[in-house]
């Protein structure tokens, strides 16, 4: 990234991003003491809206916003030039192809690279923004790469109430409070099936933490 | 009327309020000392988003009057946001839900430009028939009437009540009354506020008949009759410096004020109890959300505002 990126995506975060996350939305953030405090760390969070990505990124301090990146779908996100250009530059994704192009091919290296470089990576497990506010199960993509780097720690984070503000297919955002539920780190357990096991039953405690009236 | 609400009155009650955070610091503080073993994190954390929430307080009324209507605006948004977040929507109503949010922002227009007769109709009248209207076109039918009652209570309860506040400081200028609407602001939210903190002392050191077990476990008849008492004392004492209020007529609002605020208080406790949650956010650590906060002012403010509007101007 060329400076004017840098500044580009800076301002983005730091004025339009905040003042929707914390003046149209509203945060109640429980335990942000355990949220990671530096690189390599990857945060796990379920996912609804558009919105997951934009709450997340403001839960960590501005200096850190050069090293985190969220995970995405390539497919998705590149697939006309503007919208790539926004997701690479200015969001700042980590672009992930869905399947490899030839055999052999690891769809996951870019993922080892950055966690290399200490990045914060964000992912949404599930793949897609599912029903809003339902939790969808998750992908295993994930312990495969917990596995390849067994020491670092992995923070699951639950949001309620993205979902109502902005879901799947809605354009118009309705300000509603998002509650974010910040549980405690852990890393690859020895197995991929123990590994997604934890992952799920950590996101469930989560969100039994709170109670919240779901659409009727 | 000009605006000059950093005038003499305002400036020393603002003033004394920080005596108080003080002395109400100091006091947390020697208790700490006192008794190390005894957890009072709560107790500090209350204090100190006292003086935070002061602090934002004093800058709204002191900046200009502009500032002042945005900063009741948002205090109206940030409740009914949290009113619309613990209960139950529909996914039908978003538009629905979108409009109401509007009504704030007009409403708090109305006042800004002084015009009495729209500000006291617009939501009980033009809200109240649009927001069905909107309803009925998307035309979701389940639940339909539990959907318009709760959005019209929230709008009516965070934004119309908390609107009053703002339109105190639009009443025209008495003469020989130096402290103008911010006084009348600043009196009617210091007792309000101040009502809560006696009627839990008061129940706290004398408390033993339950007044509305039920709804709030914890109030009993001796803090509701002692917060009654000492903030009616209080109305007297303030009222020659910060409203225009005859003795009798202080003794009249300070009874609105304390009874009111009780009411209030309760209403919103109710509310917290249908739905199951402890509080309505997180926003002010040690109080819980806004509603929290603002809760005895809901009744409160429409409360004083008709008994001094109807009196005095």
């Amino acid at each position: 990234m060329n400076a004017l990126n840098k500044i580009l995506r800076f301002l983005f975060y730091a004025i339009i991003v905040r003042i929707v996350v914390m003046i149209v939305l509203g945060l109640n953030v429980r335990h942000s003491e355990k949220l990671p405090t530096k690189g390599p760390a990857i945060i796990v969070a379920n996912h609804n809206s558009h919105l997951d990505t934009m709450v997340l990124m403001s839960l960590l301090p501005l200096r850190l916003l050069p090293d985190i990146q969220p995970v995405a779908a390539m497919d998705y996100f590149l697939r006309n030039p503007l919208l790539a250009w926004f997701a690479l530059k200015i969001i700042g994704i980590l672009p992930l192809k869905r399947k490899p192009d030839y055999r052999g091919e690891d769809i996951l290296s870019p993922v080892y690279n950055a966690l290399q470089d200490e990045r914060i990576l964000i992912f949404f497990p599930e793949g897609s923004r599912g029903q809003p506010e339902k939790l969808s199960s998750f992908k295993s993509g994930l312990a495969k790469i917990a596995q390849q780097h067994p020491d670092i720690p992995v923070v699951p984070i639950m949001l309620h109430g993205l979902g109502k503000s902005l879901p799947k297919g809605e354009a118009l955002l309705v300000p509603f409070f998002c509650d974010v539920f910040v549980g405690d780190a852990f890393k690859w357990t020895g197995s991929r099936t123990s590994f997604m096991k934890q992952l799920e039953q950590r996101m469930a405690s989560l969100s039994e933490e709170g109670q919240f009236p779901p659409w009727e | 009327m000009s605006f000059n609400a950093a005038n003499i009155p305002i400036l020393w009650s603002l003033a004394g309020l920080y005596v108080l955070l003080a002395i109400a610091s100091t006091i947390a503080f020697l208790l700490k000392r006192a008794n190390p073993d005894k957890n009072y994190s709560e107790l500090v954390q209350r204090i100190h988003s006292w003086w935070v929430m002061i602090t934002v307080f004093s800058l709204a009324m002191l900046l200009s009057k502009t500032v002042s209507l945005i900063f009741f605006g948002l205090i109206s948004f940030l409740a009914l946001k949290e009113y619309f977040s613990i209960i139950p929507t529909r996914y039908a109503d978003r538009r629905v839900l979108f409009w109401a949010y509007l009504a704030i922002p007009i409403q708090y227009y109305w006042v800004s430009i002084g015009w009495y007769g729209i500000f006291i109709i617009f939501i009980p009248v033009y809200i109240f028939l649009f927001l069905p209207m909107r309803m009925v076109i998307i035309g979701e039918t389940k639940n339909f009437l539990h959907a318009v009652g709760t959005l019209h209570w929230g709008l009516m309860t965070m934004v119309f009540s908390i609107s009053h506040l703002a339109y105190l400081l639009m009443l025209p200028e008495i003469e020989g009354f130096n402290a103008g609407g911010a006084g009348l602001v600043l009196f009617l939210i210091f007792l309000t506020q101040f009502n809560d903190v006696a009627q839990y002392t008061w129940g706290k050191l004398f408390g033993k008949h339950k007044i509305i077990p039920k709804v709030s476990p914890n109030k009993t008849w001796q803090g509701f009759l002692g917060g009654v008492f000492t903030t009616t004392l209080l109305a007297v004492l303030l009222s020659g410096f910060l409203t225009p209020l005859s003795l009798p007529m202080s003794i009249v609002a300070g009874l609105i004020i304390s009874v009111a605020g009780f009411v209030g208080d309760i209403t919103i406790s109710a509310l917290k109890r249908d739905i199951g949650v402890k509080d309505t956010g997180s926003l002010l650590p040690g109080h819980g959300g806004v509603l929290d906060r603002v809760d005895s002012l809901t009744y409160t403010a429409p409360l004083f505002f008709h008994f001094i509007y109807y009196y005095y101007f």
